[in-house]
């Protein structure tokens, strides 16, 4: 039986026009329109691409939770077996809305989705753990060799079957961790995968390492005797009774403490849930580990402008890249907002 | 731990007096403690000031 396909679309693929259309809200065309039809083509006798939904970049992007409530409700309507949105290549708003709309209809509608756009899309970070993203060049220009990867791996998604390893059927690593049965023992693969590096054969990692992301390092412009500084730490100080609950290790969540008032850190006000060091030496003095008497008497002598009185704190062992990331970026906008010009971060 | 700080790409890391007591030592005198941990945070204060373009491990002086 051929399944019935549902198309997502931009103002641009879905030939409305160009950004004057963006900000055009959600509507529906029975069959397949503009970039659709490349996917009725690539689907052959095995589905019919049932309807077309468009809408404009800058309103899926602008008005983000309607949007998606109506998208989903107009999807519905069309009572498909599968999805596809895209491919949005490497448009940011288009790549956004396309998973977005993929990740509320899996979610609401139970129904499988699939979407395609460049690896530099904003939309892959966003979505490629709750959405398969294939990966497409920046532009339009395969379209149809494109559209023929998400189509073959929607219908999979469609029919129910196994689907594979990210590099072998061509979609974004969703961070999935899953057994499998190899015949060699890890000692064999780890001298072959040696061999191959030594004689200069391409070689892949069975485990990705994360990429840590080049990050510019700016100046402190001002200077330090007019400068507002902050003191953060990984390495666990919290007050006594840990208030927000932060974990030993794995940590999701992080404090914020006042030391106004505080000429250093009294060692019976605070404690340590930290599991990843010897945390003795730490509790007997706080200040060994975030210095806030020396940074006080610094103020004090006109050295630095002013001590932030907020000290941010949390644990920094098995700390997963995805929660440190977020928690910096919390953190980071919270000092900002504050008027603080630099932070002095330390770590254990 | 300062070879960890290059490899995640943090800018400018300061060499501190070890892993369990970063900005102290447990074996010098409290008054000796108080001058190395001023050092450190007076060290973290010029580098903050310092150009870099790469992770760059400021050493003890």
């Amino acid at each position: 039986m051929a399944l019935r396909v549902v198309c997502y679309v931009n103002q641009f693929f879905g030939q409305l026009g160009g950004e004057e259309k963006a900000g055009v809200g959600p509507h529906v065309v029975d069959g397949a329109v503009g970039a659709a039809r490349a996917v009725q083509q690539a689907l052959g006798d095995a589905g019919t691409v049932v309807a077309t939904v468009i809408c404009g970049d800058n309103y899926a992007a602008e008005h983000t939770d309607r949007a998606a409530a109506e998208l989903v409700a107009v999807v519905a309507a069309a009572r498909p077996d599968l999805v596809i949105a895209g491919p949005a290549f490497l448009a940011g708003r288009y790549g956004v809305a396309c998973g977005a709309l993929c990740a509320a209809v899996q979610a609401q509608l139970k129904i499988p989705a699939v979407t395609g756009m460049h690896a530099e899309n904003p939309g892959v970070e966003l979505y490629r753990r709750q959405v398969y993203v294939v990966p497409t060049g920046s532009e339009a220009t395969r379209m149809l060799d494109e559209v023929k990867r998400l189509v073959a791996l929607g219908l999979k998604l469609a029919r129910g079957e196994a689907i594979g390893a990210p590099a072998a059927e061509g979609y974004f690593a969703r961070g999935v961790t899953r057994n499998v049965v190899v015949e060699a023992a890890a000692a064999d693969r780890a001298v072959a995968m040696l061999l191959d590096k030594l004689a200069g054969r391409p070689v892949a990692s069975e485990v990705p390492r994360p990429a840590f992301p080049r990050v510019p390092a700016p100046r402190l412009i001002k200077t330090l005797e007019g400068a507002t500084i902050a003191l953060v730490t990984d390495g666990g100080l919290v007050p006594r009774g840990n208030p927000d609950g932060i974990e030993a290790l794995n940590a999701t969540r992080y404090g914020a403490y006042s030391i106004e008032g505080k000429s250093g850190l009294d060692a019976a006000q605070y404690d340590n849930p930290h599991r990843g060091y010897d945390t003795t030496w730490v509790k007997q003095d706080p200040n060994r580990l975030v210095p806030v008497d020396v940074a006080r008497e610094l103020e004090q002598s006109g050295a630095i402008g002013k001590l932030h009185e907020t000290v941010y704190s949390t644990v920094g062992v098995a700390t997963t890249l995805a929660h440190s990331a977020r928690m910096g970026q919390e953190i980071a906008e919270k000092l900002r907002a504050a008027g603080v010009d630099a932070v002095i971060l330390t770590s254990t | 731990m300062t070879p960890v700080a290059v490899m995640v790409g943090a800018n400018r890391i300061v060499q501190a007096a070890g892993i369990i007591h970063p900005l102290g030592s447990a074996d010098l005198s409290p008054a000796d403690e108080k001058t190395l941990r001023r050092r450190i945070v007076e060290q973290a204060l010029q580098a903050l000031r310092t150009e870099v373009v790469k992770p760059t491990v400021f050493t003890r002086e």
